[in-house]
């Protein structure tokens, strides 16, 4: 599904080269972990595969289902069924919250060359979704992001990956701030989506997160560069022994 | 082609300004002399078929004119009106128009599509010559007219053509006319005064509760006021109204000066709701050509415990100049404001309101959300002045700018004159931008960096939007997204 080979990639106005020759492969039906220590370029590569401005790609591919996605606007890149839960969610202030999931869906159906949502069909899917997330509805109505503790952000961000059902979610950091409860919560709205046609990327600090989203395969970034790849039991490792060995062989 | 004849009939017979719709009939004997003098004003008031009270005043206000210096402290620049450059009094859409849609400008058609307009309606908002589509829209206008007239004189209600209401409510223009913008008011006003074309009359009866929004006569109207509107509103004690000015589709119009009057009278517990949106042709992206908005807005609350509230949606123009006001001269009355300012390519606007506190316990509310992009200039001038005597008067003022790029400026200028040291006046003021971070969100979940930037701003914006009734609402979020096309590289 998602093929990275050799990608390089730096900060535009500075030139500093973060993302250094990464290869990762994922499967449809797969879930991936990224982990590694802060400032190793994962939210860099979530940045660059959902097209950020900022970064320039110097080198290396990203395909989606074999077509690449680098050159794509970042709005097209998301109607492709790429979907990125920010470590940091931003507010928007005004702008309520089901307003913007609608007009982000009806735009996502546009142009995949679709018709809009009906009003009562997309009201039946929000209310479901947010429902399973915990979500209420006061936190529907009100603007996006805006005055939402920690955790409900996040769960705002797993909320729109239910509504858009991406093909490919990278979720960035989506277990820090959750509370117990929350992590549940969000993990098994993960879970749900989980489909033999969609592949997940999570990004995270903690083994936690992993004991309720079951990886398949789990990563270690470190200078920009896959280090180590191997099963869930890697993440046990890393839990019991930090990045110390992996970081020196980078 | 019976319907046809018929139609034309019916137009006739509602309103005697009816060759203004653009019929076969000698446009150029019905322009006034290029410039302004004595005769022009005598020429004007004479094809109206005015009474003689209304040519004195007239000439009065003329005589005034010229000796006025034009205002200069508002932060926008154009170059020199020649007054004796223009014609004012002429059929005020071009006089050789479009033979047919092919020959519209595509920018303009391309707005229309986006704004959801029926291609017919488009054809007459152009400006496109031939009867087969002014006959057909005019058809349709005829039977809301008509139903709107009935219905609304069952209530004892006027609305007509300010012409008309000289000719026929002569007493209630007489004594109404003038007396919240005096012809002396500024420079605008008065040559408003001297020369002005035509606009709207309304009076309320006592007690009545106007049955409807009055605006859609209006939105047909539009096509024939020319560059200086009077409108005149009356609201008698007890009564509600609530106008709504303007059209949503832009207009291009040669006229590049445009200076209205509007006056609202408000009586004991009357409440006059007053919305407005505006997008005359703003210019093109180097600021060529657009229409110099000066305009003079004022109620006065009058009687005890009335309420004027002003709603403004400003997306037009190459200038605005605008500050619709409010004297609260009864006791215990009440002045809003609410305001949507929005600036791109080379438009300046100047824009604000004043509330005047007379009365005890009079109270004023302002909110105004000014939006600049591209290399636009949006100021809000705002004054709250407190008289001595306006015991237990409160004012709050909330004014928020929002800037999109790095090269337009927003500008906040309120003056507060309080003589009265009891009174509660507040005044917040926010200056923020669109961040990257906030587009980049949006445009992650598949909207287009235009689409963003509209929701962004439909967000901003929203408090006042909600002021305005639901269907202009919708309309003037569509007209925000369009206005602010390009703003985003
Ligand atoms: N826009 C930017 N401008 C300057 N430096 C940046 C920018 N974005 C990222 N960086 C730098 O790139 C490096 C990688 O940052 P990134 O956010 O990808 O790390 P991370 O692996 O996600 O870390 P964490 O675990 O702390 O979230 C850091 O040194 C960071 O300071
Ligand atoms: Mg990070």
């Amino acid at each position: 599904m998602l093929e990275i080979k050799n990608l390089h990639a730096e900060i535009e106005n500075e030139g500093r080269e973060i993302l250094r020759g990464l290869d990762l492969t994922v499967k449809p039906g797969e879930v991936h972990a990224i982990m590694g220590p802060n400032g190793a370029g994962k939210s860099t590569l979530s940045h660059v595969l959902a097209g950020k401005p900022g970064y320039r790609v110097t080198d290396g591919s990203a395909t989606l289902d074999g077509v690449d996605i680098l050159d794509m606007d970042p709005a097209l890149r998301a109607a492709n069924g790429v979907f990125l839960a920010f470590q940091y969610p931003v507010e928007i202030p005004g702008v309520a919250n089901m307003t913007f999931l609608k007009a982000a869906l009806n735009a996502q159906r546009k142009a995949r060359g679709e018709g809009e949502i009906s009003t009562p069909d997309f009201m039946r899917l929000v209310r479901a979704e947010a429902g399973k997330l915990k979500i209420s509805q006061d936190m529907l109505k009100r603007p996006v992001n805006v005055g939402f503790s920690g955790g409900e952000k996040k769960r705002n961000e797993i909320l729109q990956m239910a509504i858009l059902q991406p093909k490919l979610a990278i979720l960035d950091e989506t277990d820090s701030g959750l509370d117990i409860d929350a992590l549940k919560v969000v993990s098994e709205g993960v879970n749900a989506l989980r489909a033999p046609d969609r592949a997940f990327i999570v990004i995270t600090h903690y083994q936690r997160l992993l004991d309720h989203i079951r990886p398949d395969v789990v990563h270690v970034l470190s200078k920009g560069r896959i280090v180590k790849t191997g099963g869930p039991e890697l993440a046990l490792e890393l839990e019991a022994k930090g990045y110390a060995d992996f970081v020196d062989a980078a | 082609m019976a319907a046809v004849k018929e139609t034309v009939d019916q137009v006739r017979a509602i309103d005697v300004d009816q060759y203004k719709y653009g019929f076969e009939t000698d446009i150029e004997s019905e322009r006034a002399r290029k410039g302004l003098g004595e005769d022009v004003v005598r020429f004007i008031s004479a094809k109206k078929n005015e009474p003689e009270w209304m040519l004195e005043w007239r000439l009065d206000a003329y005589q005034r004119w010229l000796t006025m210096e034009e205002p200069t402290w508002a932060r926008v620049n154009y170059p020199k009106i020649d007054f004796q450059d223009i014609y004012y009094y002429a059929a005020p859409k071009g006089t050789a128009g479009p033979k047919s849609l092919d020959e519209v400008d595509p920018e303009l058609l391309k707005t229309y599509e986006k704004l959801g307009i029926p291609l017919r309606e488009q054809a007459v908002l152009a400006g496109v010559e031939g009867a087969k589509v002014a006959v057909d829209a005019v058809f349709d206008s005829v039977s809301v007219v008509t139903t709107f007239r009935e219905e609304l004189s069952k209530h004892g209600i006027i609305f007509c053509s300010i012409s008309e209401a000289m000719r026929e409510h002569p007493e209630l223009v007489k004594k109404y006319l003038g007396s919240v913008v005096p012809v002396t008011d500024n420079y605008y006003a008065t040559l408003n005064s001297a020369v002005f074309s035509d606009g709207s009359f309304v009076w309320i009866p006592e007690g009545v509760r106007c049955p409807m929004e009055l605006s859609t006569y209006f939105r047909i109207n539009e096509k024939k006021t020319g560059q200086f509107e009077r409108t005149l509103i009356i609201a008698e004690k007890g009564s509600y109204v609530s106008y709504l000015e303007g059209c949503t589709a832009p207009q291009r119009d040669e006229n590049q000066l445009h200076a209205a009057v509007v006056e609202l009278v408000a009586m004991e517990d009357a409440e006059i709701k007053y919305s407005t949106v505006q997008n005359w042709y703003p210019g093109d992206k180097d600021g060529k050509g657009g229409i110099y908005n000066f305009v003079t807005k004022r109620g006065d609350c009058r009687g005890d415990r009335s309420k004027i509230s002003w709603t403004q949606v400003e997306t037009g123009s190459a200038i605005t100049w605008k500050y619709p006001s409010c004297i609260l001269r009864g006791d215990d009355t009440k002045g809003e404001f609410y305001s949507i300012a929005v600036s791109n390519g080379r438009q300046q606007v100047d824009s604000g309101t004043k509330m005047i506190h007379l009365g005890k316990r009079t109270s004023s509310r302002i909110i105004s959300k000014g939006i600049s992009a591209g290399h636009s200039q949006n100021t809000y001038r705002g004054q709250v002045k407190v008289n001595r005597k306006a015991e237990g008067a409160r004012s709050f003022t909330n004014c928020d700018s929002l800037l999109i790029g790095h090269d337009c400026g927003a500008h906040t200028v309120p003056y507060l004159e309080s003589a009265n040291p009891r009174a509660k006046v507040e005044h917040e003021a926010t200056t923020s931008k669109i961040s990257d971070d906030q587009l980049f969100y949006c445009i992650s979940r598949g909207l287009g960096p235009e689409e963003a930037v509209a929701l962004i701003v439909n967000g901003f914006v929203r408090d006042v939007l909600q002021q305005l009734p639901m269907e202009f609402a919708v309309e003037a979020q569509k007209l925000i997204g369009v206005s602010l096309e390009g703003s985003v590289g």
